[in-house]
């Protein structure tokens, strides 16, 4: 197994993810003194493991289709955004619209993700060990969302086909969200997506779920420009 | 005045104002129209106390604007020589993103085909278009809702879009494009998202689309993964990241304050900026929109070059302008005001067969006529693209009616056509004395009225005044 060490204070975003694009499957590299580099990790297409010691910027894993990536630090705006596959885990804390947009693989962000998260989601899946903020699942399609912490206010506006599920409380749905009832099915869903994240803090059998009521799926009149 | 019976006038409240009886001939007074309520207004009004809610159509702005009608070119004569018309040769070649991509889009022709969905038109309309701008060496565009097979293969040079609403969007996709177009906002609805009715949802749109069929999609009007000028920066460096930095970077506003916006786009990395005016097509959006939002793509040519000249990049930056482009004129016109190329949507769908009373099948035109008013309408006045219910099969995803439009029949006429465009704008740069298009001017230009002087920036015809010039 291939192991490389790229140092961002040495090389440029595009010597980096050259780099990383070039490492066969199976290979593993470490990024060292991100400070905030923006577009780390982006569009790989390579079955690899990329950690990064430290906090980086935006986009982190972004438009990737199936490498592992894994921050040790906090990330800005929109880590693991339109993620086909694979997965990018965030050991702390992400700014607004983590996993924006994904399509598929995993977003996990063990601490607090800011606003938007999981914003347009497509069928990827969203895990956040603490905090979301506001419209957080705003425009969600398809895939599943884990919150362990609270949610803002504005859950879930103008859900689609995804689930939300919140272990914490949530300030306030958005439009055409509502909450569900827990089944068996769920419970088994949450225990996996805990699982999956190492959240052990989650009790499955006391989250609330949250999905589209679907009024606003087509237009009328009848809704009072809500939307 | 003559005094009319309460009989005689069109019953008040009726859909679109129609009258439950004929009404008889009557004296010129009793026919007399507001100017604040003319006949249009009044039906407009009782329709929405009807139904509730705001009228939904395609098509494009229909009111009366300033265009590029309203300028003539000064051609050549004793102050200037002409080239020799049918002979010498013109120039037509385009090359777009030379500012960072390692492989710029080469055009043989200044105009491109603008984004169209795979949604909002059928796959055989994509298929023709794709096609069609092979043939004459340009590029085609997707639109919101992902790249098609079809549309790939058909489309030699394929600008792939990135739009708030990310349907459909696959890296796989983007790196199998020849140019990438981030959409921050479309001319005939800037500052508003994509619409695509329920009844134009079907499966395979809908999985395109990661959504349910049937149900109206309403996009998003701003990107989900960043905000303002200094994140999309971040946002194109992604997108180069993930493409090696090969493909040109467009970035599409629709027309509104162009000089800031032009300008932000080139500071956020752009290599070419594509400036749509409100004269712009859509499939589906708000008619209060298409009329009343944006500026006229003749005003919003003029700002977006002086924009680059401002910041000193008009030779590195590409400008692209669309908007109600419809001849080699108006082609020629846009350039000569600082466009490098044009793009066309609706004309070109109009080359295909929109608003065509028939449609060729095996040989044979078939009358649709009836399909039409069925639609509420008429050849030559259709902007239903909104229904699905194309009755050339363009604007549609009916398989029967998708069958209409035969795409090699549909692509020889796009060649045709775009051939036509270059012919007549080959044909004013030469009598401009051009050897190459893109040496139009805007000295080559006058206006016929003030407010085409004001808004390109050039002479009202017979003389020396440019309104707002010192």
């Amino acid at each position: 197994m291939d192991q490389v060490t790229l140092n961002c204070a040495e090389l440029t975003t595009r010597e980096v993810n050259a780099a990383l694009a070039a490492l066969p499957d199976g290979s593993r590299a470490r990024i060292l003194e991100p400070w905030g580099r923006h577009n780390l990790a982006v569009g790989l297409v390579n079955r690899i493991t990329v950690e990064i010691e430290g906090n980086a910027g935006y986009f982190i894993g972004g438009l990737g289709d199936g490498p592992d990536v894994v921050v040790d630090g906090f990330v800005g705006w929109s880590a693991g955004e339109n993620l086909m596959s694979g997965t990018v885990r965030v050991r702390g804390n992400a700014s607004e619209c983590t996993g924006a947009s994904a399509h598929g693989g995993a977003v996990i962000v063990e601490g607090d993700a800011s606003s938007r998260a999981g914003i347009s989601l497509k069928g990827g899946t969203v895990l956040v060990g603490g905090d979301v903020g506001h419209m957080s699942g705003f425009m969600a399609q398809a895939g599943v969302m884990l919150v362990g912490g609270d949610a803002g206010h504005a859950l879930g506006d103008s859900l689609y086909e995804t689930v939300i599920y919140v272990a914490g409380s949530i300030a306030s749905l958005g439009s055409d969200a509502r909450a569900e009832d827990l089944t068996d099915d769920d419970v088994l869903t949450v225990k996996q997506l805990a699982a999956l994240a190492g959240f052990d803090h989650i009790d499955p059998e006391n989250v609330t779920r949250v999905a589209s009521a679907r009024q606003l799926y087509n237009f009328d009149a009848l809704k009072d420009q809500r939307y | 005045m003559t005094e009319l019976s309460s009989e005689a006038l069109p019953t008040p409240g009726l859909r679109n104002g129609a009258a439950r009886h004929p009404a008889p001939a009557l004296p010129m007074d009793a026919r007399r129209a507001s100017h604040s309520y003319p006949p249009e207004a009044i039906a407009q009004i009782q329709r929405m106390a009807e139904e509730g809610h705001y009228e939904i159509r395609g098509w494009g702005a229909k009111r009366k604007l300033p265009t590029f009608d309203d300028l003539v070119f000064l051609t050549a004569s004793v102050s200037r020589y002409p080239l020799e018309g049918y002979r010498e040769k013109c120039e037509t070649r385009t090359v777009l993103g030379t500012r960072h991509a390692t492989k710029p889009i080469e055009l043989d022709i200044p105009i491109t085909i603008a984004g169209m969905s795979f949604g909002a038109l059928s796959a055989a309309a994509k298929t023709a278009l794709g096609r069609g701008a092979t043939a004459v060496g340009t590029s085609t565009t997707t639109g919101d809702g992902g790249m098609s097979e079809e549309e790939r293969a058909a489309s030699h040079l394929l600008v792939y879009q990135c739009l708030p609403s990310r349907y459909g969007f696959n890296p796989a996709d983007l790196r199998r494009a020849d140019a990438i177009e981030v959409v921050i906002g479309q001319g005939a609805k800037p500052g508003g998202g994509g619409m695509l009715l329920g009844q134009k949802v079907s499966r395979r749109v809908a999985d395109m689309r990661t959504l349910p069929p049937g149900i109206d999609q309403r996009s998003a009007s701003r990107h989900p993964d960043w905000v303002g000028p200094d994140d999309l920066r971040i946002k194109i460096e992604e997108l180069r990241e993930a493409t090696s930095w090969e493909k040109p970077i467009y970035v599409k506003l629709g027309a509104t304050r162009v000089v800031n916006d032009v300008k932000l786009a080139v500071a956020a990395g752009a290599d070419v900026v594509v400036v749509d005016g409100m004269q712009g097509g859509t499939g589906a959006t708000q008619d209060v929109f298409i009329e009343h939002a944006g500026i006229p793509t003749l005003a919003a040519v003029r700002q977006a070059a002086q924009a680059l000249r401002e910041i000193g990049v008009e030779d590195e930056v590409q400008l692209v302008v669309s908007g109600g482009i419809r001849t080699g004129a108006d082609a020629a016109k846009a350039i000569a005001l600082g466009a490098t190329a044009v793009s066309m949507g609706v004309a070109p769908l109009i080359a295909l067969g929109c608003n065509s009373r028939t449609y060729l099948r095996g040989g044979v035109e078939h009358d649709v006529t009836a399909d039409y008013h069925a639609l509420g309408t008429e050849p030559g006045y259709c902007h239903h693209m909104h229904t699905g219910r194309c009755p050339v099969g363009i604007a549609t995803q009916d398989p029967e009616l998708e069958s209409r439009l035969d795409p090699d029949v549909g692509a020889q006429r796009v060649v045709n056509y775009l051939k036509s465009v270059t012919m007549e704008l080959t044909t004013l740069a030469r009598a401009c004395g051009k050897s190459d298009v893109h040496n139009l001017e805007p000295e080559d230009l006058a206006a016929l009225t003030i407010e085409a002087a004001a808004m390109a920036g050039v002479p009202l015809a017979g003389t020396s005044w440019i309104p707002g010039s010192p």
